[in-house]
């Protein structure tokens, strides 16, 4: 199958061993994650290991998680998600799932599995789009938070010596 | 071809995929369309998480087929392992409770998704779980 052959191809970093079914690949500072095929719960483990690895060793600042071929999404994937997400918070970057299909979303909501807290797009191209927005507004939030110290930390104390 | 009846051992890891994509393509082929397919399999899989988790040896056994009741068409579908068995089903009824660190929401998730669910269990001898969807 072509699903199982591309991975081999899009491999950027060595070292941590890839989960076939779901290829992570880096653009600039941003990961991007396919899933491919239905996992078996160790792939989901596996990947939830090696994309916060990665995460940390390319200093991303965010990650998108495209679902749109994923066709079945039970508790434990969903607890999956859910542990990712808040992995990649932990670890300073921001994370958007997209391409949920509306099947899966129906199905999601009646097992009781709302996934608060992720952040969702309605396809990839739109997941880039808020995930850009994302890392700008935490960018600048950043950035506030630095110039709100400078008066009173560094200028103001060190005046009256 | 028309697929109308399977049987899968559930055995480990493996066992969960391919009961829920067994019983994806047995929906398909009987008519159903997208979001009960994915209510199906999604079902199967949580009952089929179950055995690989608590049954004694982790396995089980998962039979689906065909049914017909007074005009409408269906599919059933019976997941049983030889496991220790439920100890209280009110309690496993209920949504939150888990006995093994899972999210407690399979059996309460499972009759969600379904239209009727029944559990046969017995202390020690094991879980039966007959779940049905009739085609709209």
């Amino acid at each position: 199958m072509v699903a199982n052959a591309m991975p081999q191809k899009i491999i950027l970093t060595g070292m941590v061993p890839e989960v076939a079914r779901a290829p992570i690949i880096r653009i600039g500072s941003t990961l991007i994650v396919t899933v491919l095929e239905d996992l078996h719960d160790r792939d989901a483990l596996d990947l939830q290991t090696e994309l916060l690895q990665k995460l940390e060793e390319a200093g991303s600042t965010g990650v998108l998680l495209d679902l749109s071929v994923v066709e079945i999404v039970d508790s434990f994937l969903g607890r999956m998600l859910n542990d990712i997400a808040v992995g990649v918070r932990l670890l300073g970057a921001q994370m958007v799932v997209a391409g949920i299909q509306p099947a899966v979303a129906i199905t999601l909501v009646e097992l009781g599995l709302e996934l608060r807290g992720i952040r969702t797009a309605i396809n990839a191209d739109r997941g880039l789009v808020l995930l850009d927005r994302l890392v700008r507004q935490s960018d600048k939030a950043f950035r506030n938070s630095r110039a709100d110290a400078r008066p009173t930390g560094a200028g103001g104390v060190r005046g009256h010596h | 071809m028309v697929i109308t009846e399977a049987q899968v051992p559930i055995t480990g890891e493996d066992g969960i995929v391919a009961s829920r994509q067994r019983a994806r393509e047995v929906a398909r082929s009987l008519g159903f369309g997208a979001v009960d397919q994915s209510r199906i399999a999604t079902a199967v899989s949580e009952l089929a998480r179950n055995i690989v988790r608590y049954a004694t040896d982790g396995r089980g056994e998962f039979v689906i087929r065909e049914v017909q009741a007074s005009g409408r068409a269906g599919i059933e579908i019976i997941v049983s392992d030889n496991g220790p068995g439920i100890a209280d089903l009110d309690e496993a009824m209920r949504d939150g409770f888990t006995s093994g660190g899972g999210m407690g929401m399979g059996l309460p998730g499972t009759r969600r998704l379904m239209d009727e669910m029944t559990v046969d269990s017995a202390l020690g001898k094991g879980t039966r779980v007959t779940i049905r969807k009739w085609r709209r």
